[in-house]
């Protein structure tokens, strides 16, 4: 029996996104992994850009490579994933630290999970986010000047 | 004690740090129009004006050097977490840590001798 | 409410080692009376239509963990799982993902018994108090209620199928493994910390977790692995920053009468019995 082959049902990368039901806080975490991301990759060209202004190179100002209205879009997305990721950050320190999961308590039918005593939180930071986000648009599109 | 918590732990504090730095870097840069800090001339805060007036603050080079820092240490060591949950073999489990760990320094060193570059260069000009 | 003998698609994945390259999926008709479960429909699949379907069961009601399913997508108990509440009138039955397929059904629960297995979810004390049998070890019903809910697992291994870690991490403990450390880390009668801590922080332990809150969600007996390994977290994080109060070992309780509730000691509501008053020591 051992050498019976066995089908290996491990879901791999498309698990991260699926795999049990989709519950709020997974998709949380998919975002927060998708804009970290994004944003790592920003930070390593934006350390190369703006160190460009030492030989006198400013590649986003009037006239400059940068200065057009799709890398303004992409600032924005970047603008939006921080937005995103530093509220949600706020939320995961908190609760990966222990301080928004509640204590133990008895298992009683119906079950509350940690998952409730943290839901409040998840949707005050997202509130914040978008806050963050709109007056971030309102200065982007220059409606603030 | 392991490695393991030590680093996430580093992990979690630069992430509090970039909640500040990055808070500020973002209201500076992009709320411009409605907060209006260190932008002395005209109301576009990126501009070469500008640029070079925070350039010639020693405080702004050394948030600068700082951001970078934690910036990059929590961002590589979150793309590392990431890349290490896809079951890599040791060894190339170890040849990403150092490639991350490379291109963090690599880059560091970078950023910030531009930094401090930048701040020498705009007190120069100001000067001149 | 569900109409009496209605029919239902099972949509069942079946895999054979011996005849079948990967799995694939068979649809049977099932007809479907009310109580019925997902685990009465694999018998009346079995009974009336395909005596070859295999799966694994053993208590039918959500004790044993045995019967534990991929069903609508969602890990969970084949017994404690009403047709009638899952609506509709197609049912996807598969094994639990993260695990290997054994056949049809059956996953393969060794990895995560191996892995429970090196937490050392055992009491490590001192082996002298262990054998002694002079006094029992004194635990308040508050050291209790700290640990109490992660005790109800039944290893089921519904929190790994789900686990978005475990979907890519093979050597990615797990939430049933690390809460089964955190219910040890916890009790006072145990002094096994920083072994275990050693374990939950090295690779592939607790810091694998990014709190996708997926074990407790789909968790039939309510166990909170995700709150558990939180817990854990900041405990190791403490620890680390040399934050945390040094854990006390629980003593052994002097003889008849000593431990026991003292009269201006307040229980916990849950573990004490309303009209039956706490004795006092006098």
């Amino acid at each position: 029996m051992a050498d019976l082959h066995r089908h290996d049902n491990r879901l791999g990368v498309w698990g991260w996104l699926g795999g049990g039901r989709w519950g709020v806080e997974r998709y949380a975490y998919i975002l927060h992994r998708v804009t970290g991301l994004g944003i790592l990759l920003y930070l390593l060209m934006h350390t190369v850009v703006t160190s460009l202004r030492v030989r006198g190179i400013y590649l986003w100002t009037d006239g400059g490579f940068l200065h057009q209205p799709i890398f303004k879009f992409g600032e924005f997305l970047v603008v939006a994933a921080f937005a995103f990721h530093a509220f949600n950050g706020i939320r995961l320190v908190l609760v990966e630290l222990g301080f928004a999961v509640g204590k133990p308590i008895e298992p009683v039918y119906p079950y509350k999970t940690s998952l409730g005593v943290q839901r409040p939180l998840l949707i005050v930071v997202m509130l914040l986010a978008f806050i963050f986000l709109a007056v971030g648009g309102y200065n982007f599109l220059g409606l603030a000047k | 004690m392991s490695n393991g918590t030590k680093f996430w732990t580093w992990h979690m504090a630069a992430g509090v740090a970039l909640l500040f730095l990055l808070g500020l870097h973002m209201l500076i840069m992009h709320f411009g129009g409605s907060v209006h800090l260190f932008a002395p001339h005209g109301s576009e805060a990126v501009s070469v004006e500008n640029s070079q007036w925070r350039d010639a603050h020693t405080f702004f080079a050394i948030t600068y050097i700082l951001m970078l820092g934690v910036g990059l240490y929590h961002g590589l060591y979150g793309l590392r977490t990431i890349l290490l949950e896809l079951t890599l073999k040791p060894a190339v489990a170890k040849t990403v840590t150092a490639f991350l760990v490379l291109v963090g320094l690599g880059l560091f060193g970078f950023g910030s001798w531009a930094a401090w570059a930048a701040h020498t260069i705009a007190i120069a000009g100001g000067k001149g | 409410m569900a109409e009496s003998n209605k029919i239902v698609n099972f949509h069942v994945t079946r895999y054979n080692p011996e005849k079948d390259v990967k799995p694939y999926i068979q649809t049977y008709k099932v007809e479907v009376t009310d109580g019925m479960t997902v685990l009465d429909g694999l018998h009346w699949i079995k009974e009336h239509l395909d005596p070859t379907l295999v799966w694994r069961y053993s208590c039918r009601m959500g004790i044993c963990g045995s019967c534990g399913m991929l069903i609508n997508g969602s890990p969970t108990l084949a017994c404690n799982t009403q047709i009638s509440h899952l609506g509709g009138m197609d049912i996807t039955v598969g094994p639990l993902p993260n695990f290997e397929i054994i056949r049809d059904l059956v996953p393969d629960l060794a990895s995560m018994f191996d892995k429970h297995a090196s937490v050392k979810p055992n009491i490590i004390r001192d082996e002298a108090d262990l054998v002694s049998r002079q006094g029992e070890f004194y635990q308040s019903p508050e050291q209790l209620e700290e640990f109490l809910q992660f005790t109800f697992c039944i290893k089921c291994g519904c929190c790994m199928a789900a686990c978005p870690t475990l979907a890519t991490d093979v050597r990615y403990l797990g939430p049933m493994p690390l809460t089964a450390l955190q219910r040890y880390n916890t009790d006072t009668r145990d002094e096994g910390f920083d072994i275990r801590a050693k374990i939950a922080g090295g690779d592939g332990g607790a810091f694998s977790c990014h709190y996708a809150g997926e074990c407790s969600r789909v968790c039939p007996k309510g166990v909170d692995p995700a709150k558990a390994i939180q817990l854990l977290k900041r405990k190791l994080v403490l620890d680390y920053l040399h934050l945390a109060s040094k854990k006390q070992p629980c003593k052994k309780l002097e003889g008849p009468g000593h431990g026991k509730l003292l009269p201006n000691m307040n229980p916990p509501a849950r573990t004490v019995v309303q009209d039956a008053p706490a004795e006092t020591n006098k």
